[in-house]
């Protein structure tokens, strides 16, 4: 079996140590899924991969996320599961490729094997909850496409039963407290190109989730979307706020003990 | 930049009072949330809602004729409007054939898409919305901020000042219930001296030919009970097949749209009353463009409770106006595009893509989805700005091509390393002027795994 790991076009170039982790995360979980002694589960990092082309797709421009949509596409095709710590790009695949893709079957076969990596642990290597050390305060920020696009969690405007599978993998940590929210999944104002062009919005949005973490005591702000993160990040430094930004991926990785080793 | 983003940067660089503005809204989002959770039937009604929905607009034609025979039936006379400017025509025609001077309009979101009051007024027809929220608005001249709260972007203190201006109340008075009476007095002379009531429509019945129309002032009852001419203007999309349907919409719109059970007021009109005159101007105004529409036919389903607006975190920073249409938020961005993409055609940009309106629409219009088609529709009709689409063109040309990526991408990291602080935060980098950019890492995580990962 082969897992492809997708590390998303700003995660590679920004965020070495999230693509680490989440390697080391599928070293330590994937290899559950063999259902043979005999069986190897291999993990690959396909290198013709570039971009999932949401920043195209999502300014509407078509005719430039398709060639970048095909690159994706043959650069897993190889691949049993596609795993990638990002919502956002994870559902930029699965719910959006409709009219990129030519072949309709391969579209098809891509979304059905691609995942989000808290997603992949929970459903596809079941596991149930992690055993490690994390003595922190920590508030979680739902990523949008995340929760309403790929299902993670159930979102606070659905009245149906509730869960989250992020909180999941976490809240088992030792020592973990996890903070609540007073809007527990409202969007931090990221939202690709509209971070930047409608500018003033986008950081109101973002300055107020970091208020609502702040006030709740968090230590630390922790997503399973990198890009939600950089966008908060990138106000928390730039208003000096006290407030440590995690990947989930690391934070379960420092908690595990597993070792990233990017300088 | 966009209209939409320079009058939004305007309404957020007030601080305080764009701070206040998401607080009011979400309030009435979290009452709604209450009021949602209180129906363990609230996904069911919501696909019930968006079932009945479907059918009527796969059927509308059919629905809307039968609804003209039995509002006729009932003693109604019912005209087809083409678009704004014959609904105008329509409306003024009557009052004019009757010598109408004065009249007093419940809210409606079409007469304000219509603008038909200042085309009364023009005629010399003084026209008063006696919705509390819709008057305020119309005594400063602007338009309403919302769909359902259309004041919801003044403070107390600033009707206080409105009311002692154009009342006579005393001077610094913020209490509520003192300008609220002070209102209620100067409109009852107003609904006492009107010679005809205009109101909107909520629901009509194609199988009664009745409809209904919803308020929590009781002004469409004050509106339409002394004058003997009652207008109703409605959009074709407002009909629903039967009266039993009627249960379901009523349930969801109030919850939905203010967090209360349903509205104090559930007006139904079937047929003029005693002595009076009934007349419903049915109004496509570039609906059935949107009905013959794959893509965006599910707007139609709207039942304008506003719900998207209050859920949506630019709405809520940004304020109504900014979008610069009668309706605005989420649904505003869909339906204002179909009318004229060219002019409006930067608003489903204004949106981060959340997803929060799709899912707390009573019906179940897949709003952000929509939103993303119609981007796609504005490039393919050539309508996005030059710069935006040269922007994507280059980053498509160098992220298909996996050498040049890692080639841009080394280079951008080093360029952000060496340079001074100056110049990658200059007055060009948007991103850069409240936010730092993530500190660029000496090697890629590709670079690190060639080095680090083979061979382990």
């Amino acid at each position: 079996m082969r897992i492809g790991l997708f590390i998303p076009c700003y995660v590679d170039q920004f965020y070495p140590r999230v693509g680490a982790a989440t390697l080391r995360l599928l070293e330590r979980f994937a290899p559950r899924l063999a259902t043979q002694p005999w069986q190897s589960v291999e993990i690959v990092y396909p290198r013709e991969q570039t971009c999932c082309g949401q920043p195209m797709a999502n300014a509407g421009c078509v005719e430039e996320a398709k060639p970048v949509a095909e690159r994706f596409l043959a650069a897993f095709r190889a691949c049993d599961y596609v795993v990638g710590p990002s919502g956002s790009c994870v559902a930029m695949v699965r719910k959006h490729y409709h009219g990129l893709i030519a072949d309709e079957a391969a579209r098809a076969q891509l979304e059905a094997k691609t995942f989000e990596l808290c997603e992949f642990l929970v459903d596809v290597a079941q596991v149930d909850e992690i055993a490690g050390n994390f003595a922190h305060r920590v508030g979680l920020h739902q990523s949008c496409h995340g929760l309403r696009e790929l299902d993670l969690g159930r979102g606070s405007e659905r009245m149906l039963p509730a869960f989250n599978k992020v909180r999941q993998l976490v809240a088992g940590l030792d020592g973990i407290e996890l903070t609540d929210l007073d809007r527990p999944d409202e969007c931090c104002g990221f939202g690709g190109t509209f971070a930047v062009f409608e500018e003033a919005v986008s950081c109101m949005m973002g300055r107020d989730r970091v208020a609502d973490h702040r006030r709740h005591g968090a230590e630390v702000l922790a997503s399973a979307d990198m890009s939600c993160l950089m966008h908060l990040g990138g106000l928390i430094r730039r208003d000096g706020e006290p407030l440590r930004v995690m990947h989930v991926a690391e934070l379960l990785c420092e908690a595990m003990g597993l070792r990233i080793d990017v300088d | 930049m966009s209209a939409h983003a320079v009058a939004a940067a305007e309404f957020v660089a007030n601080g305080s009072r764009a701070a206040w503005h998401d607080q009011a809204l979400w309030f009435i989002r979290a009452k709604r949330d209450n009021q949602a959770r209180s129906l363990p039937e609230w996904e069911h009604l919501r696909e019930l809602a968006s079932q009945v929905k479907l059918h009527t607009m796969s059927n509308l034609a059919g629905l809307l004729e039968q609804f003209d025979e039995n509002a006729r039936r009932l003693g109604a006379r019912v005209h087809w409007a083409r678009d704004a400017a014959e609904h105008n025509a329509i409306i003024h025609g009557l009052l004019a054939e009757r010598s109408v001077r004065r009249v007093v309009k419940s809210k409606s979101m079409l007469t304000e898409e219509c603008g038909l009051n200042p085309y009364l007024e023009r005629h010399g027809i003084e026209v008063t919305d006696t919705d509390l929220g819709e008057w305020i608005v119309q005594l400063r001249d602007e338009a309403p901020s919302h769909i359902v709260l259309p004041a919801i972007h003044i403070k107390k203190e600033e009707v206080g000042a409105l009311f002692h201006d154009r009342l006579g109340t005393a001077a610094g008075a913020t209490d509520p219930k003192y300008l609220a009476e002070a209102a209620r007095q100067r409109l009852r002379q107003k609904f006492l001296a009107a010679e005809a009531g205009i109101t909107g429509v909520n629901f009509a019945i194609a199988e009664t030919g009745g409809f209904v129309v919803c308020t929590n002032e009781g002004n469409a009852d004050l509106g339409t009970s002394l004058p003997p001419l009652h207008i109703a203007a409605m959009g074709i999309e407002k009909i629903i097949p039967r009266a039993a349907d009627l249960g379901v919409f009523l349930r969801l719109l109030g919850r939905s749209a203010t967090g209360q059970p349903i509205t104090a007021y559930s007006s139904h009109f079937h047929g003029p009353r005693p002595g009076g005159e009934l007349h419903i101007v049915l109004v496509d105004n570039g609906r059935s463009s949107l009905l013959g529409s794959e893509d965006f036919r599910r707007s139609l389903n709207c039942i304008r409770c506003g719900a998207c607006l209050n859920t949506c975190p630019v709405f809520r920073r940004s304020g109504g106006h900014s979008y610069g249409v009668t309706v605005a938020g989420p649904i505003g961005s869909i339906i204002n595009p179909a009318r004229d993409a060219a002019e409006h055609g930067s608003l489903p940009y204004a949106c981060s893509l959340c997803g929060s309106c799709s899912d707390v629409c009573p019906v179940k219009i897949d709003l952000h989805n929509q939103l993303l088609t119609w981007r796609r529709e504005i490039v393919a009709r050539g309508l996005l700005a030059p710069a935006k689409r040269t922007m994507m063109r280059a980053a498509s040309f160098v992220l298909r091509r996996s050498w040049l990526y890692r080639a841009a991408g080394a280079a951008a990291r080093t360029a952000l390393r060496i340079s001074p602080r100056w110049l990658v935060y200059s007055r060009l980098n948007l991103w850069g002027r409240q936010r730092e950019l993530p500190e660029p890492p000496a090697k890629s995580f590709r670079a690190w795994y060639d080095e680090h990962q083979e061979g382990r």
